[in-house]
This record gives C-alpha cells, structure tokens and sequence, in this order.
C-alpha cells in the first residue's frame, strides 16, 4: 500500500502546486483558474443544473457507441475468428487503422449525415469498435482446443458453442476490449463535440473558450476528467472481481 | 455390439500426409470394459476422436448403436479428456449442470441429478468453487461428473489420470469402475499404464507402434466385482509381462531404436 | 504470395467506396476514380503545397518533441520498480482522457499558432510512448543484467549491447504508437484554433461543403498514414522477431 500512498500523495502534491502557482500569480488567472475555483465552479454548475441536458446528451451518445461497439465488435470478432481466410485478408486493416486520424472522417460523416448527434456517435463507434474487433479475437484465439471438443461432445452447433463456450472463455479479454471501447467513446464523442456540434459537454467548453469564460471552460474540463477516471477505476475494478475467480487460488 | 470399428484408418491430411491410425478392427460389447494401451505417439487419442466422431475416419466404417458415425458425436456418447476440460467461468455445480441446463431440463431435475453427481464424485464440498480452486484431480472429477449426469452409454476416456499421482490414480480406478458397474456404460479407456488398464479392464487392446493397429485383445477375465486389490491375484503379474512383451518392441520402434 | 492479402483488402475498399458513391450521390460522395484525380490537381496547386509544410512542420516537431519527452519519463519509470508503479495507472489514466478537452488549455498557455499546434501533437504522443518504454525496460530478462554483471561488462556497453537490443522491440512499439497519435493530435489542433495546415483546410472545405475537396484531403491523410505505419509495423514484426 506504499504505492496508493505515494500515488495519492503525488496527485495531491501537484494539485496542491498549481493551487499555489495560480493563487501566487505565477500562471496567470486568464491562462489557468487554481483548481479550487474550477472545483467551485463546477459544483455551481452541477447544482444549478445548467448543462444537464448537455451532460445527458454526451452520456448517451456515449452510451450508444459504447453498446453499438461491442455489439458489433464481438459479432465480427466471433465471425472473423471462425473464418481464417478472411481474417487474413482484414489483417492489414486491423494493423493500421489505429494509424488512420479517424477525425478526418468527421467532416465527410458531416456532410452525409448533417448536424445531430449521429456524426459523433460514428466517430465513437468507429474509434471503439477496432479495439473491441481485435481483443475479441485475441481472447478467442486462446481458446483451449479441448473446449472446443467438449462442445462438440455435448453436440452444441456453432452459435451455441460460441455463446456458451468460446466466448464465456474469452471474457476476460473481451472485457479489456470494453474497457478500451469506454475510452475510446468518451475521446471519440466529446473531441467531436468540441469540432462541431450544437450541444455536449465538449461543444459548451469549446463554446465557453470562445467566450473567454474560463471559470465554466475549467469546471466542465475537470468534470470530463473525473467522470472518465472514475468510469476507468470502477471498471479496473469490477474486472479484478470478475477475474479473482478464474485465477488460481 | 454396442460399438463397431471396421477397417477404419484416419490420415492426417496435409502436404506431408501422416499416416496415424490403423487399419483398426474392434467391436465393443455393451456393458464391457475396454482399455487401450500403446507406445507413445501410437495414435491412441486419434483412435479416441474417430470413436467420438471427433474427427472424420479416412477409411473405414464407425457404427455406434448400429448407426453409422462420420464427423459428428453422437448422441449417448460421453468423452473425459486428458487435459482439464472444466469451464473456468462456472462453479463445479454449474459446470456439472451444464448439459442438463442446455438439454431444457427443469431445474428440479437438475439439482436431482447434478447433486447426486456431486455426492458420487465427492465434490459436496467444492460445489460452489471454481476450477481454479480446485487441484487437478478435483478438476478430472468435475469433468467426469459432468459427463456422467447426462447418462451417456458410451464413456471415452483419453488418459484422464494422466497428471495425478499413483495413489490417487489407483483410488480413482477404484472410482472408475463404481462409475461403470452403476451406470452400466460400455467404457473405453486409453491408458500409458500399463498395470491400470490390466486391472480396470475385461478386455485390454495392445497397439502396435505408428501407424497404430492392435496388435493383440487379451481378455482378463476378472469378476465384474472388482477393485484395486486385484493387483494380489497371481494372473495380474503374468498379464501385465504378456502386455509388456508385446509392447516392449513397439515402444522401443516408437522412440525411433527399432 | 506475401502481398496477396493487402491487395485484396485495399480492392474491397475501393469497391466497397464506390458502391457507397453509387448508393449516395454526389449530394454527399465522390468516386475513388475522381478524388484521386482531385488530389492530384490540388498538389500541383501551388496554394497548397504551403499548408502541407506547415502540417509536416508542426507534426514533425510534435513527434519529434513526444519522442524525446516520452523516453526520458518513460526509461527511468521503468528502471526505478517503485516509482514505475506509483506512475502507471497515472500514465493510462492520461492514456484514456480526451486530450482534445485539454486543447484551449494549450491554447491560452501557448496561443494560437505553431507552438500550440505542436504542443497538442507532442502530448498526444508522449503518453503512449512513456507507457511502452516503461514497460519494455521493465520486461528486461533480470538474467540479462545478471550475465553483463558476470561478464563484468562495463555501464556504456551494457546499456549499448544489452539494454537497447532488449528494449528496443517495444520502445519501436511506442514509437509507432506515438507516431499515429502525434498526427491525430497535429490534425486535431489545426482543425480549430489555426489558419494554415491540413487540419485547417479540412475544416474550411466542410464548411464550404466542398466534397471534392474533403475526399482529397482525406485520402492523402489516410494514405500517409496507413503508408508510413505500414513501414513502421515492417519494422516492428523484424524486430521482435529476433528477439
């Protein structure tokens, strides 16, 4: 536990810092607000209930890639794992899409689409579905081969055998792809919010930037922040649950 | 004959063709305890998976219950293989409730059969554990238990004792034959030991080298009543060297000396 | 034949394009045939080949800068076992935050223009780059170390033939990583908050509802970096297949 102690103690010393930089007048207050008034601000916000519908927007659209990604992601994952040649033939794609800036896609999704909440719902879903494609594969790849017996024995057909046994096996690595498909729907929906968009959280801290309003600009940056790291430490630690019973003991 | 084999040969297909399994001729009577012993690499499990319906026979014909068998399992057939086939993300009871639950069976039948399952196999205590908590041997019984509830007539067995240690191995043979005098399965089981199969079995198949064919069915004529301390009757000793004289060459071909 | 599969893949593309141009329109598409054509006119224009300098400019510092920064955190991290830990979940948490919140941050620090385009650039690829350097100089097989200390090799030629053979796999690793997210993040910062670059062009073409334009700029973006990590991916598998 000397490491939580450090780590916590780490966060808090440069919080504490940028506290005292910004209060002092070292890092100026048109540049960075000290994070006790971003923390103010943003409490301010929350309660006033001023950008709930923004917040509810952003959360859903994330929601849908999120759901959308895994759905689809472990579909094509199964399907691909089972039908070597056209995995292969994909191969290349799934080595190089990450390399691919996936924004850049953005204006042509604009103009096919039209402004609304589709366009960034896409990018969300397009950044999440590769991670969850490929971790699926992964975790079906080292299905143990007597498994894959057993459910003949037991005469399951291929859907069943997929549904009930080689993914079942797979799931803590299809978890690690759900884990990613999290982060990649936050970074995909809100950066495409902060590009363009009518509402969201990341289209009110592009909005407040443009109105030099940094006290809002602030709080709605920390909220993203937290929101995110909390979302990732609830699911680092559901998985350490889920995976303490598959592990020897 | 509850299971027939006649002429069958499984080549593994490929540029370099492998040559594993037969020309093999055998018939199973029902009931019967049937063990197979060979050198290392003789084709053994691939005699297994061709049984099973597994994996298809190159040539010959597979019957199982007077229908023939080619690519798919059939149904009465139970398999227990070598490595640990228990599924991680399942309690033992679930693991054990898992042909059950698939078939549609009502969960009172379930809790029925899995918990006397559970009972014969002694795993009354592991019930709610998981594999992973549980040592290999432990593991080998959830997998038998599971084959065992859904009452197969035909019980293959590739090396199940293979990881455990001699006492164990010898009280599970014990435990292997309850399982078959209850049940009244016919059971085929593959085996390197060569004192384990002489004791289990009422026929035992001595197979030749790569490509494996039998190169000698000797029967034991033990009692159906039998347990681990047949090993004292005088006939155990002179079986077992007939075994070991046939096999002796063979094993000595199969590391490459012959 | 070893590039049997890539052609297959990049002809499925182009036909799966096309019948999407056929189903869509002109109102929302461009065919494969015509945006080639459209790029090759734009980089004859003597207009645009000042923008792909600003972009190869800013990004080429971005990486350049992660690279550098990304290796200095991450090899010590990954020496020192405690502050390593301590460090880590830290490092994947920045991991997964969209950066592009963080973006008028770097704005109000650096303003609009180069330095701020290069800044976005340069975080969106250190993180990745630290991460993987971390782990790679933790991976080191500890019986390497205990052989050089055996062999009584001196620090330079342990770090020379034992420590950058070792690592270096996964640093390339990183790097190719870095190199991706550097050019997503230059991209980033130019499409708001600038006047020039390929990023801005991009936006500008959106908002004239220019299509032509918006296809050919895409497919030289995609085409660039799909090209160069395709090399770097070449590189990466040789490497870790000697180790």
């Amino acid at each position: 536990m000397k490491v939580l102690l450090a780590r916590t103690l780490l966060i808090v010393g440069a919080v504490a810092l940028l506290e005292i930089l910004c209060r002092l007048g070292v890092i100026p207050n048109f540049t960075v607000i000290p994070p006790s008034a971003m923390a103010q601000s943003l409490w301010k916000i929350l309660a006033s209930g001023k950008f709930s519908e923004d917040i509810a927007a952003t959360l859903t659209n994330v929601g849908i890639a999120i759901a959308a990604a895994m759905v689809v992601g472990v579909a094509l994952g199964t399907l691909l794992q089972s039908w070597p040649a056209a995995r292969r033939t994909f191969d290349p794609l799934f080595a190089t899409y990450y390399a691919v800036p996936m924004y850049a896609f953005y204006p042509l999704l604009l103009v096919i689409f039209g402004l609304g909440d589709f366009p960034q719902i896409a990018i969300g879903f397009l950044l999440a579905v590769m991670a969850v494609i490929i971790n699926t594969l992964n975790g079906l790849d080292r299905v143990p081969p007597v498994l894959l017996k057993t459910a003949r024995v037991h005469r399951l057909g291929l859907v069943s055998a997929a549904l009930r046994v080689r993914l079942p096996y797979a799931a803590p690595y299809v978890f690690t792809g759900f884990k990613l498909a999290v982060a990649y729907s936050f970074i995909g929906v809100v950066g495409a919010e902060f590009i363009t968009s009518s509402r969201g959280i990341g289209y009110e801290i592009s909005f407040a930037y443009n109105n030099f309003d940094n006290p809002v600009m602030y709080a709605m940056i920390l909220f993203i922040l937290l929101l995110v790291i909390s979302v990732n430490m609830s699911l680092h630690a559901w998985e350490k649950r889920l995976l303490a019973r598959r592990r020897r003991a | 004959m509850i299971c027939s084999l006649r002429g069958v040969t499984r080549v593994y297909p490929g540029e370099s063709a492998v040559h594993a399994l037969g020309p093999i001729d055998l018939e199973l009577a029902p009931g019967e305890f049937f063990a197979v012993v060979g050198p290392s690499g003789c084709g053994k499990s691939t005699l297994l998976d061709v049984m099973a319906g597994l994996a298809p026979a190159s040539a010959g014909q597979i019957s199982f219950e007077g229908k023939p068998v080619n690519g798919e399992v059939p149904d009465g057939v139970g398999v227990v293989f070598q490595e640990d086939a228990s599924f991680p993300w399942l309690t033992v009871y679930d693991n054990i409730a898992f042909g059950l639950r698939r078939a549609g069976a009502a969960e009172a039948e379930v809790a029925a059969q899995v918990g006397y399952a559970i009972e014969f196999m002694g795993l009354k205590e592991f019930a709610r554990a998981y594999p992973a908590q549980l040592s290999g041997g432990m593991r080998q019984r959830v997998c038998i238990a599971r084959t065992l509830v859904l009452k197969p007539r035909l019980i293959l067995l590739d090396e199940p004792f293979g990881a455990l240690d001699q006492q164990t191995r010898l009280l599970m043979g014990d435990e292997l034959l309850r399982l078959w005098r209850e049940t009244g399965a016919t059971v085929l089981l593959i085996t390197h030991a060569l004192d384990e199969a002489t004791m289990l079995a009422d026929r035992v198949g001595v197979m030749s080298a790569r490509p494996g064919r039998f190169l000698d069915i000797i029967a034991t004529g033990w009692p159906r009543e039998r347990d681990s301390t047949i090993v004292a009757n005088e006939s155990f000793g002179r079986m077992t060297s007939r075994i070991w004289k046939l096999l002796r060459g063979e094993s000595l071909r199969a590391m490459g000396h012959g | 034949m070893k590039f049997k599969e890539p052609i297959v893949l990049v002809a499925l593309l182009l036909i799966g394009w096309q019948l999407l141009y056929l189903i869509v329109g002109d109102v929302a598409l461009r065919s494969p045939f015509s945006t080639v054509q459209n790029l090759k006119t734009l980089l004859e224009d003597a207009r645009f080949l000042p923008h792909v300098r600003e972009t190869a400019l800013a990004f080429t510092q971005g990486f350049a800068i992660a690279v550098v920064v990304g290796l200095l955190i991450g090899v010590p991290l990954g020496a020192a076992r405690f502050a390593g830990e301590v460090a880590e979940p830290i490092l994947v948490a920045l991991y997964s935050i969209p950066k592009v919140t963080l973006y008028p941050v770097i704005l109000l620090i650096f303003g609009i223009g180069m330095p701020a385009k290069v800044a976005f650039g340069a975080i969106h690829g250190i993180v990745p780059i630290s991460i993987f350097a971390m782990n790679a100089i933790r991976n080191i097989n500890p019986t390497h170390l205990r052989t050089a200390r055996a062999m009584r090799l001196s620090t330079f030629d342990l770090i020379r033939t034992i420590l950058v053979p070792a690592a270096l796999p996964e640093i390339v690793t990183g790097i190719r990583v870095g190199f991706s997210l550097a050019l997503i993040g230059t991209l980033l910062g130019e499409m708001f908050g600038s006047q020039r670059g390929l990023g801005h062009l991009l936006m500008q073409a959106m908002s004239l509802h220019n299509i032509e334009r918006i296809l050919a700029l895409t497919l030289l973006l995609v085409v660039f970096a799909a090209g160069i990590n395709a090399l770097l991916l070449a590189l990466d598998r040789r490497l870790h297949a000697r180790v």
